[in-house]
């Protein structure tokens, strides 16, 4: 059992949950993730980043979007109750050393992983340039967070609502141009890590994706979250989360995510998702 | 082996009883009375429904198959158990009708035998061994000692008092068990009754480990499962869920930081082995792991219940001959499948799946390909799986496993039509105590490297069970569990 300390809403699906979790605090590291298990038993155990942990307090904070019957529940989830089963923290820390001038670039809940390996990367020494981006400006989270670490920050909004009207891979192209860039770490939807790899890959700049993937145990035993990487099958949950964005097989990757589109489907439209998301937004207002 | 309904095989053995003279039976009157079937649900309804299939002996039968025991004096039988139960001592008690008596012979040696009893593969264990088995000339009309074994650990926790072994008083010391499956819970058992504190760290949100998530609940009901490790948690082991040695807590800081004296490591057999052939990636592949996790741990064999979603194809293909794919093959049939194939690239007689267990899935209509294995997964034009590219084999010599190799014959390619491929071919270990303890030392497959005292390359630390012995049984891991505890109270008595 882990008590939600604090719950808050980050944009219109977006939220952030502080749960006591002492342990899982005192051990994480940049780059890992939690399981989560909302009720018993019949909830699906569903991977989540942690976006922030308090060692003091003995908490961390999980920051999801709202896109199916499990992150439904926990977003129907008050401060004060409790998420029956966390597990964590899970995956490989990200490596962070003081490379020099490191790009991070956020896309839209991407946002939110992103947050402590920037700030690791400040910590260490590096030059962090942030590159955020969204579809519109109401989905972008974490915006003060982020800037405060930055060196150089540049916000890119689909729609130009908000910074500038680009998707993420044309200021990271300039930036490549510009030249001194020594690390590159995209997080974000797969189409977008993807399309980040391919604008550093002429480039030659080492870039790194962090990947989320279908996932049940989250310890190696189920391989549901197999990818390819450099012709070689890794597993997320163990090998990973972060890999060499540029030996990731995306395209296989983004087929694997549909793998239970149908069913997913059906219990969304069970559950009215898109209903009841706005009906939280209602409440929180 | 053709099913016999579960009345007719009660009715058959009362009458039998009646009719035979128990106070004068010579050795060849034992050989002559009929080995017991074990009744089993009709397999038509039960290939679609999830309760246990193998309905357990009659009183009747227990006796029939007691008697047939010829009490050895050598007790070939024991030395073929991995814990060496004293079966001969159990199954008199049996026969003579004190199921208590039996059932406390047992628990001498092993702590779960409601689970033993069902799921060890006695016909090359105990049975193989067994004097009646030899003189009839088939292993599978030895004494059918884990039926008997069932019955009487059933009849106790039927009873409703289950007996609870004596705990020295308190030491003062602390070990930690990591991994709650049946190598960790019998090393907390045994490193418990010593008089230690004992603290058991288990990674999922429940217990049990491979029984809980892998073996189905049509073999082993989960409430049997959550009985035995009740009862033996009742010795007072404090229990740590959702926790992954190695990363909530790194090993050595359990004995550096945390006091504790003594570390069991059973953590299991971990990642799941897939075949590296085109097209394992396609959407409907998954390992048998990752399946049966779905259907038993996430429950998702009741749909309406269960969040977790599992792929339910029509035409379903499992990938191997061990009792995973069994196992998944005949949960498949139970979660939606209409056709389903175990494909397999050597014979029936190499497969090391329990023999019951193959029977049953004959009988519930799984289809077996023997000497055929998988070329290619084959997708449609969404990347989801549309066919399986087989090629067939012919046995050649014998390899290092005894076995003979299979060989693929040239030019014998055909395709299956399949939405759904399970890959069940086992696991290599799990690097993740590898990777988060360097102190420890592993083979090049990635098992931890034990003595015959299950001790570890790091001072303190022991390991038991699939994470030392690869893939094996539930009997194996509790026998290095045992070994292990005996191991760590022999250091902590130092």
């Amino acid at each position: 059992m882990s008590r939600i300390l604090r719950k808050t809403q980050l944009s219109r699906d977006v939220f952030r949950m502080e749960l006591e979790a002492p342990e899982i605090a005192r051990e994480r590291k940049a780059g890992q993730f939690v399981i989560v298990q909302v009720d018993s038993d019949f909830s699906e155990r569903i991977p989540l980043t942690i976006a922030d942990a308090d060692e003091e307090i003995g908490s961390i904070s999980i920051i999801f979007q709202v896109v199916g019957k499990s992150t439904l529940k926990l977003a129907q989830k008050s401060t004060g109750e409790s998420v029956e089963n966390i597990l964590g923290p899970l995956g490989m820390p990200t490596h962070i050393e003081n490379f020099g001038t490191v790009v991070c670039v956020g896309g839209g809940i991407g946002v939110a992983p992103m947050h402590p390996i920037a700030q690791a990367m400040k910590k260490a020494g590096n030059k962090v340039i942030i590159i955020m981006g969204s579809r519109t400006k109401e989905l972008l989270i974490l915006e003060d967070e982020m800037r405060a670490i930055a060196d150089e920050f540049i916000i890119c909004t689909d729609d130009g609502s908000y910074g500038r009207k680009d998707l993420v891979t044309i200021p990271l192209k300039e930036l490549c141009e510009r030249g001194g860039i020594d690390l590159v770490v995209a997080i974000g939807p797969p189409i977008m890590m993807k399309f980040c790899a391919e604008t550093t890959r002429p480039y030659h700049v080492k870039t790194y994706a962090s990947l989320n993937t279908i996932m049940v145990d989250g310890t190696g035993m189920c391989g549901g979250c197999r990818v390819t990487v450099g012709g070689q099958t890794k597993f997320v949950c163990v090998d990973g989360p972060e890999f060499d964005a540029h030996q990731v097989d995306f395209d296989t990757m983004m087929l694997r995510l549909r793998s239970y589109k149908p069913q997913e489907q059906e219990a969304n439209h069970r559950c009215h998702l898109q209903e009841a998301v706005d009906k939280l937004q209602e409440q929180s207002k | 082996m053709t099913y016999i309904p579960a009345e007719k095989l009660k009715e058959e053995a009362e009458q039998l009883l009646k009719e035979i003279d128990f106070n004068n039976l010579k050795p060849k009157d034992r050989l002559k009375i009929p080995m017991q079937e074990m009744p089993a649900q009709e397999p038509v309804a039960r290939g679609k429904n999830i309760q246990e299939v193998a309905l357990g002996y009659y009183e009747a039968q227990v006796r029939l198959e007691a008697e047939r025991c010829l009490q050895c004096k050598n007790a070939p039988c024991i030395k073929g158990c991995p814990v060496a139960i004293n079966i001969p001592g159990f199954i008199k008690a049996a026969a003579e009708g004190d199921y208590q008596k039996s059932v406390n012979i047992i628990k001498e040696s092993s702590m779960l035998p409601a689970i033993c009893g069902r799921v060890c593969p006695q016909e090359t264990q105990c049975m193989m061994e067994c004097t009646v088995g030899k003189s009839l000339k088939d292993v599978d009309k030895s004494v059918a000692i884990g039926r008997i074994e069932r019955f009487v650990a059933d009849w106790e926790r039927e009873q409703g008092k289950m007996s609870l072994p004596h705990i020295a008083p308190p030491t003062g010391k602390k070990v930690a068990v990591i991994g709650s499956g049946p190598a960790g819970l019998t090393a907390a058992a045994d490193v418990r009754k010593a008089g230690h504190e004992v603290v058991l760290f288990e990674a999922f949100h429940k217990l049990g480990g491979v029984m809980i998530y892998g073996i189905p609940e049509f073999r082993l009901p989960k409430v049997i499962l959550d009985k035995e490790i009740e009862n033996l948690l009742s010795m007072g082991v404090e229990i740590r869920k959702n926790f992954l040695v190695g990363r909530t807590r790194k090993l050595s800081d359990l004995i550096e930081k945390d006091g504790f004296d003594a570390v069991f490591v059973g953590t299991g057999a971990g990642l799941p082995n897939f075949m590296n052939i085109e097209g394992e990636s396609l959407v409907g592949v998954s390992s048998a792991n990752e399946f049966l996790t779905r259907a038993n741990l996430m429950r998702a064999y009741e749909p309406e219940k269960a969040d977790t979603p599992i792929f339910t194809g029509k035409r379903t293909a499992v990938v191997g001959g061990g009792n995973v794919a069994m196992d998944a093959a005949r949960m498949a049939l139970r979660v939606g499948a209409e056709e389903v194939y175990v494909v397999y690239r050597r014979t029936e007689k190499e497969m090391p799946a329990r023999r019951e267990e193959v029977e049953h899935a004959k009988e519930e209509g799984i289809k077996f390909m023997f000497l055929t294995s998988p070329k290619r997964v084959i997708g449609d034009d969404d990347g989801k799986v549309k066919a399986l590219e087989c090629v067939k084999y012919e046995l050649g010599e014998p390899d290092d496993s005894g076995r003979r190799r299979p060989v693929e014959i040239k030019g014998s390619e055909f395709i299956l039509e399949m939405d759904s491929v399970i890959m069940a071919l086992g696991n290599s270990s799990n690097p993740l105590i590898s990777q988060t303890t360097p102190e420890i030392n592993v083979n090049k497959w990635g098992n931890i490297l034990a003595d015959d005292t299950q001790k570890t390359s790091m001072e303190r630390v022991y390991a038991g069970g699939d994470i030392v012995l690869g893939a094996a049984t539930v009997i194996l891991a509790m026998g290095e569990g045992r070994k292990a505890a005996e191991s760590i109270n022999k250091l902590l008595a130092e």
